[in-house]
């Protein structure tokens, strides 16, 4: 049987795979970063062992368009490309799959009332790729874990509810637990924490919102979940809204959870957060 | 206010729902083109062309003339979509952002924590 064996939420901002991409690792404005995620690398790769990474994210006007605009698509695919969002492709390995695991999670989903979009190519950008080298180690040309691809609209609304979000992770749990195979799986949520990109209040962050998100998304998401979108954007900036796809990170895991890894980062324009947690057992 | 201002309720900034989208749909149809490289040539040997092809109206392309970004995103340009055009004329994401808050590039990064982070 198919076991989660890691929740981790993490921000992805495209500064960060530039900071990557050009070695910034030694930087003193990029150390901290890089630094914050070491012990949740070592932690993955020591401890944990996953075979699959479910990752929540969100496309940024790359591979998905508005002419027909997906709440929730799951990728099914044997493997998924990098995309170019502009610049030119980053200079990390395209990703392989789990298709038997896709599928099994797609009837699974369906079955229980999530009709997602099933997607057999999904060029993936900054939103799915940000996190993925600071969590795993990978070489020239492979990753240690296959990868599952679950979007979310978080672009434009109407988007899914917080409470939605939540749900579908605890219908992506017993997705998961009902896969026959012994497979070790990790979900990752992304995005967030606090932020504005667009109009005269672009560069809003609160610290203090931030640091109460990953203390409470631990100890009370259902509080979280029951937050409008009005009510998020207007604590934590318009594109802070996305924060929404840690609710199904969080609704995958057990109702009692531990924190093995919490940290904080607000450089420039996004608050940045990373939080590892596993179910608590006891 | 504008009208989006108006119905959420939240200053400075315009969310974007489908009232928004539907009105800046050329705009964000033609950056969204601008992902593949060869676009990006197309685009810059001749702008006004490429802004003809995908019919934006004429106060779309007068804000993209004058690199207004937040007249833009006032007309419907969504920043995740748009920031691909600044990627083909060289306009990072900070200093479009100082340009819609009204500040220099210099003053703006001096209002964050650890400016050396871009």
């Amino acid at each position: 049987m198919a076991k989660i064996v890691a929740g981790i939420g993490s921000s992805h901002v495209p500064s960060i795979g530039r900071a990557y991409d050009q070695q910034k690792q030694t930087d003193p404005a990029w150390q901290p970063l890089f630094d914050g995620y070491e012990p949740v690398k070592r932690w993955l790769a020591e401890e944990v062992k996953a075979d699959v990474v479910i990752l929540v994210y969100n496309d940024h006007g790359t591979e998905f368009f508005l002419d027909r605009y997906p709440s929730f698509a799951l990728g099914v695919a044997d493997s998924y490309r990098v995309a170019d969002e502009g610049y030119g492709r980053r200079p990390l390995p395209d990703f392989p799959g789990a298709p038997e695991f896709s599928e099994h999670l797609a009837n699974s989903l369906v079955a229980d009332e999530f009709d997602l979009t099933l997607c057999q190519e999904m060029d993936l950008d900054h939103g799915f790729l940000t996190a993925m080298p600071l969590l795993w180690s990978h070489d020239d040309d492979s990753w240690p874990v296959q990868v599952v691809p679950l979007l979310v609209n978080v672009i434009q609304h109407p988007m899914p509810s917080g409470r939605r979000c939540y749900k579908l992770g605890q219908a992506l749990r017993r997705a998961i637990e009902s896969f026959p195979e012994d497979l070790r799986v990790a979900v990752v949520g992304t995005g967030g924490l606090s932020h504005q990109l667009n109009g005269e209040r672009f560069g809003f962050i609160n610290e203090d919102w931030d640091r109460q998100w990953l203390q409470d998304i631990r100890q009370q998401p259902e509080v979280l979940a029951d937050l409008s979108h009005k009510e998020v954007m207007t604590a934590a900036g318009a594109e802070g809204g996305e924060v929404i796809m840690w609710l199904v990170m969080r609704g995958a895991l057990s109702p009692q959870v531990r924190e093995v890894h919490q940290f904080y980062y607000a450089p420039m324009t996004t608050g940045i957060g990373l939080l590892a947690l596993e179910d608590d057992a006891g | 206010m504008s009208d989006n201002q108006d119905r959420w309720g939240i200053p400075g900034t315009y969310v974007f729902d489908l009232r928004l989208s539907r009105r800046g749909y050329a705009i964000n149809k033609m950056c969204h083109s601008l992902r593949l490289a060869e676009n990006r040539d197309l685009y810059l040997a001749d702008e006004e062309a490429y802004m003809a092809r995908f019919g934006l109206d004429d106060e779309q392309k007068q804000a993209v003339r004058e690199r207004d970004w937040l007249r833009l995103t006032q007309l419907g340009g969504n920043l995740f979509f748009f920031l691909k055009l600044g990627a083909t004329l060289g306009h990072g994401l900070y200093p479009i952002g100082a340009q819609m808050r009204g500040e220099s590039y210099e003053d703006f990064m001096k209002t964050r924590n650890v400016p050396g982070a871009t």
